[in-house]
């Protein structure tokens, strides 16, 4: 663990006492089976704002507390402990991180209170295809008098379908692939010709495909310069990463806590399970896995209170590192439960359902290796 | 800043920088110095030499710099951890060559200042600091390795003196050592309760070492053979019976030692670094400037990466123990031999991969020494995990003591 501040204590135990209180998995459990639309509760979610945690990045001015990224990744990791669902990845760190970094006086305005207050969701609509390629960008903004027209499709939106605002890369100028051309806009949900798809996932957290058919929005929707948008969304990107590799270390931990209570108390052979050095040997290689990744989430979050240079390196060794860590932990929490890790009435599978959708979201490993080498220059 | 004993650390700093670059001997900074790889290690044969290394190792030691955190009174520079951090910066920063490579200082000097006599500590720490003693370990035993409080060596007990027979084995450079720290059995009915701690002077009678050759053609560890050996009844430290606990805690400043050493080399641009780069020019890169195999490209990202978490655990193991002194090292510091090892090897694994024909040269014409001391690095690597306790026993211990998974029961 970090070395924290005393107000970054204080935070992390309430947000440690509360997941454990409130928002227990058998929470997330039930959300499941009632089968809700939004896939969150939104009273728990105006609970939440209610302490604070929906404006932990965001400006005082603006109705936050401007506590930065690793205070807000000391909350997501409780929540990825418990895997309780809420828009506070996708709004309070992701969208709220861009109209932060690239908003204009007015934006920051209009929107970074009500994402503050929790009134609002808002939610990064970038990726096009089946995997995280953020330059392969196809939607268009074409001019259209002052304003823009936005035509194409975007998938795998988080909270799509709660969310009153998308920030929408787009492209005004250049090809799939380019770096320049890249504009990002700022859409509300209402916008005409704007139709959302509701996805049902296999971890069971909201998501959404949305088509953008001619919509229409003013020369203000743009969030920092035409055709310069690939450098604020690189950092907006890295900045959610970093909160999601802090959500899936806790996720992680906890998988790896549950599954080490079990090797204590499973009794086969006349003796715990935990006493067999074939999984002793394999217990020990996840808790290296788990203190390895911590110490890259923790550099990565600290990096970007730092605005390091060094962030986007950091970010994709976190969010790899943390990634292949969760991907072991949670198929050896089925592995090491046995046949009880198979059935749905244990917690092992809805683990194991969030790690790899949250191994997916913003870049896999395979994605975050690859950047990392070219950062490296080979 | 001012540190707890009063003492300004940005004046510290500086008056630190302007010693270092006043004192260093400028030829070692040369490329083709010419330096005797023994010397760093210091010993009998150095004291009073003038090999620059030497110059410099008792320029360091006179201040006590060789031992920054030591007390004064035994020779060592008596600084605060601060003082001491600021002190390792600056030899980071201006690149010098360590002015002490020691057993002495990294193991045994710490066990002594917690459990030798008054007498003990004033003849033994002031030698480590200066570098004029060259020590080595006598621990394992061809019949005792992983279970190392097996060892058999005799250790009687002739009223004036201490009788010692038996054999060490993998005792790391015994030949070229002048006193080696030891581990002997004073009672054999009792197994850990029946091992001391005793120091031997490797110029005694009764004493015969054979260098081992190794696979990777080098010597670095002997066999070591006590054959009555007479040793004075002074040279036992702690109590009787009591060095299986000396032993314990000396591995814990081994540990922490290692992870000192690797600390230094920081970030992905520390010791993994050169892998990237030295792959591209044995491989080549596509057209879009990545490494031209893609397999490889991939795995050695993945090395990369897991030093470079592991460089952070370090950092971080050692923010911890600095905000929670007296509260015990972090779970962390646990797992930080295992994983050294493991990535070493790895690393090793992959750059004679990536060297490919070239990796493979033993000596002679065809392969420039870099590629040599890569494939000698590669087989030297294999040992990382079986010196100073094999990976499997490390594992064991954090399974047990960390974990708080119990033992097996026997079948």
């Amino acid at each position: 663990m970090a070395v924290l501040t005393e107000e970054q204590t204080l935070l992390r135990d309430a947000a440690r006492t509360w997941t454990r209180e409130q928002s227990p998995v058998g929470k997330f459990r039930a959300l499941r089976d009632a089968d809700t639309p939004l896939r969150f509760d939104p009273a728990v979610y105006a609970e939440m704002a209610a302490m604070g945690w929906t404006g932990v990045i965001i400006p005082e001015e603006y109705g936050g507390s401007d506590f930065g990224y690793m205070g807000m990744g000391l909350i997501l990791e409780e929540t990825g402990r418990t895997l309780t669902a809420s828009p506070l990845l996708a709004s309070a760190l992701a969208a709220a991180g861009a109209v932060k970094l690239g908003g204009t006086d007015a934006q920051k305005a209009r929107w970074l209170p009500a994402i503050a207050s929790g009134a609002a969701v808002a939610t990064l609509a970038i990726d096009e295809g089946a995997h995280h390629r953020p330059l392969q960008i196809a939607l268009t903004a074409a001019r259209d008098g002052a304003g823009y027209r936005l035509s194409g499709a975007k998938t795998f939106v988080l909270e799509g379908m709660a969310a009153n605002l998308f920030v929408v890369s787009a492209r005004t100028s250049g090809s799939p692939g380019d770096t320049t051309g890249i504009s990002l806009f700022l859409v509300p949900a209402e916008a005409a010709g704007l139709t959302r798809t509701a996805l049902t996932l296999a971890d069971s957290r909201g998501a959404a495909n949305l088509t953008f058919d001619n919509v229409a929005v003013g020369a203000d929707a743009v969030l920092g310069d035409e055709g310069q948008g690939w450098t604020l969304l690189e950092k907006t990107l890295d900045r959610a990463r970093a909160g999601l590799a802090a959500e899936m270390l806790g996720t992680a931990t906890q998988a790896f806590e549950t599954t080490l209570d079990y090797l204590k108390t499973r009794v086969q052979f006349g003796q715990v399970i935990g006493a067999f050095q074939g999984l002793q040997h394999r217990a020990v290689k996840m808790f290296t896995d788990l203190e390895l990744a911590r110490s890259c989430v923790e550099a990565a979050l600290a990096a970007i209170d730092a605005d390091a240079e060094n962030v986007p390196e950091l970010v994709s060794l976190a969010k790899a590192k943390v990634g292949d860590t969760l991907h072991l932990v949670s198929n050896e929490m089925v592995q090491m439960h046995g046949g009880i890790g198979m059935t749905d009435a244990y917690d092992a599978g809805l683990y194991l359902k969030r790690a790899r959708a949250a191994e997916t979201t913003y870049g896999g490993q395979a994605y975050h290796r690859d950047r990392y080498a070219r950062i490296q220059g080979y | 800043m001012v540190d707890a004993d009063g003492t300004d650390l940005g004046i510290f700093s500086a008056q630190t920088r302007a010693w270092l670059a006043e004192n260093y001997p400028p030829v070692l900074r040369a490329k083709d110095a010419k330096i005797d790889p023994d010397a760093q290690w210091g010993g009998r044969p150095f004291v009073g030499s003038d090999d620059p290394q030497i110059v410099w190792m008792r320029r360091m030691a006179a201040k006590g710099w060789t031992a920054p955190t030591w007390p004064a009174a035994y020779g060592g520079g008596g600084l605060s951890a601060e003082q001491t951090r600021i002190l390792e910066k600056e030899l980071g920063a201006g690149h010098y060559r360590s002015p002490l490579a020691s057993f002495g200082l990294w193991m045994l000097g710490p066990v002594l200042l917690e459990y030798a006599t008054e007498a003990q500590k004033r003849e033994h720490l002031p030698k480590i600091v200066a570098g004029d003693i060259r020590w080595c370990q006598g621990y394992s035993e061809p019949g005792a390795g992983s279970d190392l409080a097996s060892l058999q060596t005799k250790c009687e007990d002739k009223g004036d003196h201490w009788l010692i027979n038996g054999q060490k084995i993998w005792t790391s450079y015994a030949n070229k050592a002048d006193w080696c720290f030891c581990l002997v059995r004073t009672d054999t009915a009792k197994k850990h309760e029946g091992i001391s701690f005793i120091l031997i002077d490797m110029a005694s009678e009764g004493i015969e070492t054979r260098p081992i050759k190794l696979i990777s053609g080098d010597s670095p560890f002997c066999e070591t053979f006590f054959t009555d050996l007479k040793v004075p009844k002074d040279n036992l430290v702690g109590r009787i019976g009591g060095g299986w606990e000396i032993a314990k805690r000396l591995l814990q400043y081994e540990r922490q030692n290692i992870s000192g050493g690797f600390g230094s080399g920081g970030g992905a641009g520390g010791a993994a670094g050169d892998l990237g780069r030295l792959a591209k020019d044995y491989i080549g890169v596509d057209a879009g400037g990545a490494l031209a195999d893609g397999d490889l490209r991939s795995r050695i990202t993945q090395n990369k990466m897991d030093f470079q978490a592991f460089y952070l655990t370090l950092s971080r193991v050692a923010s911890e123990a600095r905000s929670n002194a007296g509260s015990g090292p972090s779970a962390a510091t646990s797992i930080i031999k295992y994983a050294a090892a493991t990535l070493a090897q790895q690393r090793a694994e992959l750059m004679v991969e990536a060297l490919g024909h070239q990796g493979l040269g033993w000596e002679g014409e065809g392969f420039d020494t870099v590629e040599k001391t890569i494939t000698r690095g590669w087989l030297r690597s294999k040992g990382n995990s079986i010196e100073g306790g094999t990976s499997e026993v490390n594992i064991n211990v954090v399974a047990k003591r960390v974990l708080g998974l119990p033992d097996p029961k026997a079948a």
